[in-house]
């Protein structure tokens, strides 16, 4: 079933497009009937207006879900399931011709050889400016200043075509050539080709790896392949071209050996200073540096080139032609850069990259609440919320401190004379509060989701228990109001993220210390709804209590209690948005378990999916919470904004 | 006899910022006796609240006593029962809860209590209604229902702070009678502190106008509308013309310590 589910998650999320964009549309249809059926029974701002309206829900979802479909890819894999692959075939030309056009203006606004040209030329200006006359004597001036003007001759002869090496010319035609043969090739179309046997057992895309595969598995994409394969030895041939003339290779050798001359000159002259010897070896340095630049042939002149541009550009628009119906749906179900191949694989660039598809997210998310953890499920050795049977006697030994056992009367049992043991009573109890006895055992729920919501529950029950009480003593007494309250307002304002360190390490990275921090959370805020809550109560009701001879306890109990419920739950609900939000940031600083920390995990590794999966969990079980909530406040307090 | 005995009794409010005083009452003097119904009236802020909630414990007077039954009146207590105008009902309590609040703080039997409750409901009028809540009601039921669960109680003084203070005109004469029903089965003692001059007329036995500044008893009056109310319609009584006369009376009075009051200011 599962198997069956993954293998065709395209064909689902195609049959999933089709009922939301059918969902949209009645949505909307639905929707605007009703609205103008009702537009003349109410008045505006009426809040009897928000009510119903389950249209407009649908509406934002379905429209939501599509545009996740959208961005992530999703409605490309579903409906033109080859479309990727080819491509991937389209990315291996581009990534195949990238060394040609990262020396030509169609893949970098300028030539290479016009940005070297320009980037000496000022360089040797500076220099030539620059010469520091006071550390060179007028022999060696002259040189430099010879060597400097045979520089720039040498630019000057490399840019001139007339003056180029024929051999140079005739192999850039014949590369030029071979792109103009590669395009006519991609306009001759792709009829008789096949994809190989190979290609076509790759997973599909989304299926098992949720990669692109690499291998053409249409004919067009065949073609692609082919002509990329070529592209990257003409690539290879263009790359070793060098553009030597031989005017400028005997202005090279001879400014060479002038260099060499001022070089040795400038290294061994000992009638200079230390400092003065310095600055002629910097400078000299400095013009040989320029020099060898030159020196290594990759300098054209630009009308040189200007037949491979015109061959890359022409095999660009080949492509262009052969992708055909490709280009749109390329532009419109691929928002990004498309399809990018680099090395081995083939990645999707653009919003799919960080957003995964719906399907995949569901996947992904299935494989972790499989709860078999032997063969894959669950994550890093923990289900994601399952049930485990935990020993009775582990409760109670927890729930029993053995100081209890030692404080009771008597002593532990001694080894006799002869060497036995009789346990006393005490020893009995001791084995019993450890844990020792053995008591069957009971179910219990388990998991990263469980360790969460435990460590949620039972902060919110300690916050709970010990913040009402103190909110409604606060609320009604001047001693606990003055002395407590400087000591919460103090320390509530600070982001509970401030105290993790410090908690972390008074009590460690277990879950009491996270407990801790999701207490102190929500510990205020009950402390504060309660206390809003019992001091708003009517005078009118405490005096009628008191009239009706209730006592103090009493009317803590009966009046201001009840009173006070509609805040105190108000704010348990806060209480658990925040404290669920605090307890997520809380996991991914430390611990081992719970959902905080396989998002943490995830971001280290960059695992979208997971991480998807993981805010997805997050915010259904807040919004469950929430609902839970607001049922809870309904039944309890049906008297709510009634009395 | 569980008399009402009031004597030499003061209350000076200070104003804690400024320090400021302000005589809300000075030297009343008066009895009541068991049974007796007494209407306060006055204009605002001549201390007829303050009195009522002196009788009920709630506040202590600066200086003179309050005595009920000989008994020297210092806390709140079941034997003074107290009507508010907006009931004041606990609105998570259902009626028959609502009413039986002081039975279950006195930890009564249940089945007791029980009967007690249907008792009183009845009498005023809500049988039937034990289990509706007590925000399902319209306002009229709500007084009645704050009028049994001070009833049950069984006080020997009922006090009434405008009781019918929030009801439209209808439901207010239908509560007029209840209450001298009230009065008539149970001989309570009752005080109804009220602004309207209809009202104090018709339900008072005795009647006091107060004057503000310093908050003392300006006039006293024995009537007999309540008496006749018991089996006359109230109607009727009204069309009388020594009932004409008094309202005239008292209306002017108070009329003239508004403009006094506002003279002053």
């Amino acid at each position: 079933m599962f198997e069956w589910l993954s293998t065709h998650r395209a064909d689902i999320s195609a049959v999933i497009i089709l009922m939301l964009v059918a969902a949209l549309a009645t949505s909307i249809y639905f929707g605007l009937k009703d609205s103008h059926a009702r537009r003349n029974d109410e008045v505006f701002g009426d809040p009897e207006r928000t009510r119903g309206g389950w249209h407009w829900a649908v509406t934002g979802l379905s429209a939501l879900m599509l545009i996740w479909f959208f961005f992530s890819w999703g409605m490309a894999r579903a409906y033109f399931p080859s479309a990727a692959n080819e491509l991937c075939q389209v990315g291996k030309i581009s990534e195949a011709m990238s060394p040609i056009t990262a020396r030509l203006p169609i893949g970098s606004r300028y030539y290479k050889s016009t940005t070297l040209v320009v980037r000496n030329s000022a360089q040797i200006d500076d220099l030539d400016v620059g010469l520091p006359e006071q550390v060179f004597n007028q022999t060696e001036q002259r040189s430099l200043r010879n060597v400097i003007s045979q520089t720039r001759s040498v630019i000057a002869i490399l840019s001139n075509p007339a003056q180029q090496d024929p051999e140079t010319a005739t192999q850039l035609a014949m590369v030029a050539d071979d792109l103009d043969r590669l395009a006519d090739r991609l306009r001759a179309g792709h009829d008789g080709l096949e994809p190989t046997a190979e290609a076509l057992e790759q997973p599909r895309w989304g299926v098992e790896s949720t990669e692109i595969p690499l291998l053409p598995i249409t004919a067009r994409g065949v073609l692609f392949d082919e002509v990329s394969a070529e592209v990257k030895t003409v690539a290879e041939r263009f790359l070793k071209l060098r553009n030597f003339p031989p005017e400028a290779m005997g202005l090279i050798e001879k400014t060479m050996a002038e260099i060499a001359e001022l070089k040795d000159a400038a290294n061994n002259d000992t009638s200079w200073s230390e400092s003065e010897q310095a600055e002629r070896v910097k400078y000299v340095k400095a013009v040989e540096r320029i020099f060898r630049r030159l020196d290594d042939g990759v300098i054209f002149p630009a009308d040189a080139l200007q037949g491979v541009n015109q061959g890359v550009e022409n095999l660009y628009d080949a492509v262009g032609d052969a992708k055909g119906s490709l280009n749109v749906v390329d532009a419109l179900f691929f928002p990004g850069e498309g399809v990018v191949k680099s090395r081995t694989i083939c990645i999707e660039q653009g919003s799919a990259r960080w957003l995964p598809k719906p399907t995949d997210v569901v996947a992904k998310f299935m494989k972790l609440a499989n709860p078999d953890v032997e063969n894959g499920g669950g994550y890093k050795g923990t289900t994601l919320l399952w049930v485990k049977w935990l020993p009775i006697a582990d409760v109670v030994g927890f729930l029993i401190p053995d100081m209890l056992v030692d404080a009771l009367p008597g002593g532990y049992g001694t080894h006799d004379s002869d060497g036995s043991f009789m346990p006393t009573y005490k020893d009995h109890l001791l084995s019993f509060a450890q844990g020792e006895v053995y008591l069957g055992s009971i179910p219990m729920l388990d998991g990263h989701i469980w360790d969460s919501l435990f460590r949620v529950i039972v902060a919110m029950g300690f916050g709970v228990l010990l913040g009402v009480p103190l909110g409604i003593y606060m609320g009604v007494s001047r001693f606990f109001k003055s002395f407590f309250d400087p000591l919460i307002e103090l320390y509530r304002p600070v982001p509970p993220l401030a105290w993790a360190p410090l908690i972390l390490t008074i009590f460690g990275i277990q879950d009491d210390g996270k407990i801790f921090l999701l207490f102190m959370v929500a510990f205020a805020i009950m402390v504060i709804s309660a206390r809003t809550g019992a001091s708003g109560t009517q005078l009118s009701k405490i005096r009628a209590s008191h009239s009706l001879g209730a006592t103090n306890r009493q009317i803590l109990r009966h009046v201001i209690l009840p009173n006070a419920l509609p805040e105190i739950l108000t704010g348990v609900r806060i209480a658990i948005g925040v404290c669920w939000g605090t307890l997520v940031a809380a996991e991914m600083l430390a611990g081992t378990t719970g959902v905080g920390f396989i998002e943490n995990v995830a971001r280290t590794v960059s695992d979208y999916e997971l991480i998807w999966v993981t805010i997805l969990i997050m915010g259904l079980l807040g919004l469950m919470f929430d609902l839970i909530m607001r049922k809870v406040i309904d039944i309890l307090i049906p008297w709510r904004g009634k009395g | 006899m569980s008399d009402l005995i009031c004597s030499d009794l003061c209350m000076t409010f200070t104003n804690p910022q400024t320090g400021g005083k302000v005589e809300a009452l000075k030297d009343i003097n008066f009895s009541l006796k068991q049974g007796e119904l007494l209407s306060v009236l006055g204009p605002s802020g001549c201390g007829k609240t303050t009195l009522l909630n002196m009788v009920a414990g709630f506040i202590n007077p600066t200086s003179g006593q309050l005595e009920l039954g000989g008994k020297r009146i210092e806390s709140p207590g079941v034997e003074r029962g107290m009507v508010f105008q907006q009931g004041a009902l606990f609105e998570w309590l259902p009626v028959a809860r609502n009413v039986d609040f002081g039975l279950r703080m006195k930890k009564m039997d249940a089945e007791e209590s029980e009967a007690l409750v249907e008792k009183w409901l009845n009498i005023v009028g809500l049988a039937g209604f034990g289990d509706t809540p007590t925000y399902q009601l319209s306002g009229g039921m709500q007084q009645r229902v704050a009028l049994a669960r001070c009833l049950v109680n069984d006080p020997d003084l009922i006090l009434m702070d405008e009781p019918l203070g929030a009801l439209d005109a209808l439901t207010r004469e239908k509560m007029q009678s209840l209450i001298l029903e009230l009065w008539k089965e149970t001989g309570k003692t009752i005080i109804i502190i009220t602004h309207s001059v209809e009202e104090a007329l018709l339900l008072g036995e005795r009647l006091f106008v107060m004057a503000p500044r310093p908050g003392r008893i300006y006039k006293e009056y024995n009537l007999p509308f309540a008496e006749q109310g018991l089996t006359n319609s109230l109607r009727d009584i009204k069309q009388q013309a020594d009932f004409g006369k008094v309202r005239e009376e008292i209306l002017t009075m108070i009329w003239d310590m508004e403009e006094e009051i506002m003279g002053n200011v």
